[in-house]
Order: C-alpha cells, then sequence, then structure tokens
C-alpha cells in the first residue's frame, strides 16, 4: 500500500468518527423525539383532514389521489428530520464564539469533517422519530377506525427498493443543503436569516406545503426540474405509486445528478469561504 | 404600575437596539420570516385553483381566517419571546434566580426580555392576505365588523400569550423546556388558518372547550364574513366568544404566580 492510501483509509476512518460519536450522542434526546413525534403527528392530521375536505368535493380528479395524499403527507411527517430546514446548533455556536478558528487549525478537510457531523444530525434525530411515527400511521390508526388515513406499506417489494434509493438521494441531497447553510455563516457569521430563508425554500419546493402535483399545471414544468423535489416529492410519490416503476429509475438519477452538482460547487465554495472567516472574539 | 409599564418599554427598547446591531441579519430574518410563514398562504390558493372551493366556503373567507390568525400569533411571538424561551434559558440555566433578585414584577421582567423584530415578516404578510380576503368579500365591510375583528385579534393575541406563559409556568416543574406546547401554538395557527368546521368532531371539541381557539379565531370572525355558523352558533355567542380569550389569559398568568412560588432553583 502506498502512503497515500494509508492516509486516505486513516482520514475516512476519522470521519467515520466524526460521524458515529455525534450519531451516538444525538440518539440521547428521547424526550425531544416523543415531543417530535407528537407534533408530527397533529401535523398530519390537521393536513389530512384538510386534504380530505378538499378531496371529499372534488368534480375534477385531481392528478394525485386521496390514497397517494395520505402516504405523502405520513411519510412527509415520520421523514421530517430529514428536510434541511435548520443547520447544527453546534455549528452556529462555533461562529458565534469564534472557536470555528480551532476547527480550521485542524489537519483535516473542513468539508468532509462537518458534512460527517451533518450527516449525523440529520439521521440520528430522524431515526428516533421514525419508528414511533410509523407505528401510528401504519398500525395505530386502522385499530382506532381511521383505515381510510392509514399508511400503507408499498404495492410490492420493486418499489420499496426504488423507494429506498430514492431515500439515499435524499439524504445526501438534504445534507448539501445544510452544510451550503453552514457555508453560509462564513460570510453572514449568524446563521439564523440564512436558515429562514432555505427554509422557505425547501419548505414549498420539497411539496412540504402541499404534494406538488396539486399546484397548477403552468408551474409544473418549473416545479419538475428544482432539486428541493429530491426531498420529498420524488421519493414519496414512488412510495405510493403515483410515480410508476418504469420512471422511478429516470427520477432517482436525477436526484443523483442534483447531489452531483450541489456537492462539487459547495465544495468549491467552501474553499473560497475559508479566505473570508471572521473569527469572533480575543 | 406606570413605573412597570415604563421599565417594560425600557427593555424593549434596548432589545430593538441590541437586533439593530445585526442589521443584515435581521433584513434576511423578516424576509425569510415572511415567505416561510406566508408560504402556507400560497398552499391555500393552490388547493383552492385545483378544487374551486372548500365546501361552502370560498377563498375570500377562508383567508379572512387565515389573516387573523397570523398577525395576531405574529405579535405574540414577537412579545412573548422570553416566555417562549424560558425553560431552556431561564429555569434550566438557574438565570430566574437573577431575575428574581429584582425588585420588579417578574411577568414584566419575563415579557420584556426580548422583542423579536423579525417576527414583523410573518405579520405583514398575514396582513397583506387578510386585507385582499375583506376587499374580495361579498358581504360589506362596514365599521362594526372592523371592530368585531378587532376583538377577534385581541382575543387571539390575549389565548396565544396565554399558552406561551402556560408553556413557561410547565418547565417550573419539568425543567426543560417543553416543546410539546409547540402543538397548540404553531399547530393552533396551522388549524385556525381554516374555518373549524371543516375538522373533525371530536378534534373541534377539543379546540373549542379545552384549548378554546375556536372561541378567539373562529367564532368572532363568522359576523366579520358576513354568514351563518354551519356549525349553528347564534351571533351573541359569537361577538362574546373572544371574552374567553381574556379569561384564558388571566387564569394563565394566575397559574405563573403559582409556579413562581413554587421555583427551586437549579443553580450551582
Amino acid at each position: 500500500m502506498s502512503l497515500k492510501t494509508v492516509a486516505f483509509k486513516h482520514s475516512v476512518q476519522i470521519y467515520w468518527v466524526v460521524f458515529a460519536v455525534r450519531f451516538k450522542t444525538l440518539l440521547q434526546y428521547r424526550a425531544a423525539a416523543i415531543a417530535g413525534v407528537i407534533t408530527q403527528i397533529f401535523w398530519g392530521s390537521i393536513k389530512l383532514m384538510i386534504m380530505a375536505a378538499f378531496y371529499a368535493q372534488a368534480t375534477v380528479a385531481p392528478p394525485i389521489t386521496f390514497p397517494e395524499v395520505v402516504a405523502y403527507v405520513w411519510l412527509g411527517q415520520v421523514l421530517l428530520g430529514l428536510l434541511p430546514w435548520n443547520h447544527d446548533p453546534e455549528l452556529d455556536q462555533l461562529f458565534r464564539t469564534g472557536a470555528v478558528a480551532y476547527e480550521l487549525l485542524r489537519p483535516l478537510d473542513l468539508y468532509m469533517l462537518w458534512f460527517a457531523r451533518i450527516l449525523a444530525f440529520r439521521t440520528a434525530p430522524t431515526l428516533l422519530r421514525l419508528v414511533p411515527g410509523l407505528i401510528f400511521a401504519m398500525l395505530l390508526l386502522p385499530l382506532i377506525g381511521l383505515e381510510e388515513w392509514q399508511l400503507k406499506p408499498p404495492e410490492d417489494v420493486v418499489t420499496l427498493v426504488l423507494f429506498l434509493c430514492s431515500m439515499v438521494a435524499t439524504v445526501l441531497l438534504s445534507c448539501v443543503f445544510t452544510i451550503l447553510m453552514a457555508g453560509a455563516m462564513f460570510w453572514t457569521i449568524e446563521g439564523r436569516g440564512v436558515a429562514s430563508l432555505m427554509n422557505g425554500l425547501v419548505v414549498v419546493f420539497s411539496g412540504m406545503v402541499i404534494p406538488l402535483p396539486l399546484f397548477p399545471s403552468w408551474l409544473q414544468p418549473f416545479l419538475q426540474w428544482q432539486p428541493f423535489r429530491g426531498l420529498c416529492d420524488i421519493p414519496y410519490r414512488i412510495y405510493s405509486g403515483n410515480i410508476a416503476t418504469d420512471q422511478a429509475v429516470a427520477e432517482i438519477t436525477f436526484q443523483f445528478g442534483w447531489v452531483a452538482i450541489l456537492l462539487a460547487s459547495t465544495y468549491v465554495l467552501f474553499s473560497f469561504a475559508r479566505q473570508k472567516v471572521v473569527v469572533q472574539g480575543g | 404600575m406606570i413605573n412597570g409599564i415604563q421599565l417594560y418599554f425600557r427593555l424593549l427598547s434596548t432589545s430593538i437596539r441590541s437586533q439593530m446591531q445585526y442589521r443584515g441579519s435581521f433584513v434576511f430574518l423578516t424576509i425569510g420570516h415572511f415567505l416561510t410563514t406566508g408560504i402556507e398562504a400560497l398552499g391555500i390558493l393552490a388547493l383552492f385553483d385545483r378544487f374551486g372551493n372548500l365546501n361552502e366556503w370560498e377563498l375570500p373567507q377562508v383567508v379572512v381566517f387565515y389573516g387573523t390568525v397570523n398577525i395576531s400569533f405574529a405579535l405574540t411571538e414577537a412579545f412573548a419571546r422570553g416566555f417562549d424561551i424560558f425553560g431552556g434559558s431561564l429555569v434550566k440555566t438557574g438565570e430566574f434566580d437573577r431575575v428574581l433578585l429584582r425588585p420588579r414584577s417578574t411577568a414584566v421582567l419575563i415579557a420584556g426580555w426580548e422583542l423579536q423584530m423579525h417576527r414583523l415578516g410573518r405579520f405583514l404578510q398575514g396582513l397583506v392576505v387578510l386585507v385582499l380576503g375583506l376587499i374580495h368579500l361579498d358581504s360589506t365591510f362596514s365599521i362594526l365588523s372592523f371592530f368585531t375583528l378587532l376583538t377577534a385579534i385581541i382575543g387571539t393575541i390575549l389565548f396565544f400569550y396565554g399558552v406561551l406563559i402556560l408553556q413557561a409556568t410547565m418547565s417550573f416543574w419539568t425543567i426543560e423546556s417543553l416543546e410539546i406546547a409547540n402543538v397548540l401554538t404553531y399547530g393552533g395557527v396551522e388549524t385556525a388558518q381554516y374555518p373549524m368546521a371543516i375538522y373533525k368532531e371530536d378534534f373541534r371539541r377539543f379546540f373549542t372547550y379545552v384549548i378554546p381557539i375556536a372561541c378567539v379565531a373562529y367564532f368572532p370572525l363568522l359576523p366579520v364574513i358576513g354568514i351563518p355558523d354551519p356549525l349553528g352558533s347564534s351571533r351573541t355567542f359569537q361577538h362574546l366568544a373572544p371574552l374567553v380569550g381574556g379569561l384564558f389569559f388571566l387564569a394563565s398568568l394566575t397559574a405563573w404566580q403559582l409556579g413562581v412560588r413554587y421555583y427551586k432553583s437549579t443553580g450551582t
């Protein structure tokens, strides 16, 4: 093995440890997770009641059926933690206190280091909330007589596999948007402003506010091409069968295409950002 | 009393000045807040565009509910920040000990903790939507309906303020900030953006009798819109309903005072 491969292996190990430590720490916040689950169940219920009221009196069949909307809404709620609508408060703290200087001193790639942390920040809390949320939406709802609101499993194994592939892209895409917010702090120091701007874009263009197919037809060509779609709309519609299996591969490729473009551009952004940083404090 | 009010405004003006130190961030935050909270309006618009109407409700009527609850909640959020962050930032850290040392009302000091300027974003979008809705209503908008609208807004502000005080009060016992209260604040806003009549009965009952958001953000708006209640409430009741918001606020304040008496410091 050449020296270079050893160094590479070594650094991958480091980023893996960074990820694992952060992941385990975040798994400790169980009380917060319970609150989160209850909020998400409540949210899902309101959204479904509103949707049900609209669907009950629809005269023209909408481009997405009510059972598909049910899956869309529940998946959106149980996977809410994956949406890049906030960022790691620990990173915020680094800029505010000036501790970002230490981060820059480490003999590691800053982008990779933060990416590992953000990956943990996005996945660990989501995992905690996913299970109880799914139990409610899949098992409990039919028991209390609300079958029409139940989150049903995907049609077949192929759909499930395609959905999971799409979710891999979703996680990566989410991390890239999160790291973009972190990168913006090199200029703004205070992160909340950019985060809230990002929040707005993400929530509407991912399909969280209402499923994207329900937006007016003249908006669809634009909605079709923007990257935020890969965060909710694509995987959830693959799950419910609204995107047929033969189209799903193209949609997943589309997701990974955006992942590649955004990974490259945020990486470049970071190399510029290093030179811009203002270190607070003395 | 007058001294208390003076103090309150002094605290608020300090807060404004400190936020103006990060002017760029304030601008971003406000625009961001305008957009993020205004997005729900886009959702409503898109749904009406797709489905035509919502049972007996038309778009301008629904957005009156939307606008009212949003401007009210924006004002509450702006002025009740101290109570909102109370559990995590003051009880958990023991910081509340310092507040208790001051010879002033704790409620005033916490109320004046921070005036969140960027909530202006939600307020403005709610106002725009509300005005647009009122213009396009079929019924005429009289002075009387203006006052009815005002009582609804005040009632809703007091209601949400009460919820945030209760949330803070709970943290005297739990030490932590209770995120679960978000169901009542943000969830309440989400719920009240649409007329209560469209929801399932149990759900509606909960938001009328247990957490009385329907009394402040649904019933009093029916005379403003000028339609009879599909749920069958009388006009007199609709006009009186916002009082429940005031009662809720007073009850929360009483609970707060009990909580302060109970408070045990976490400090070292």
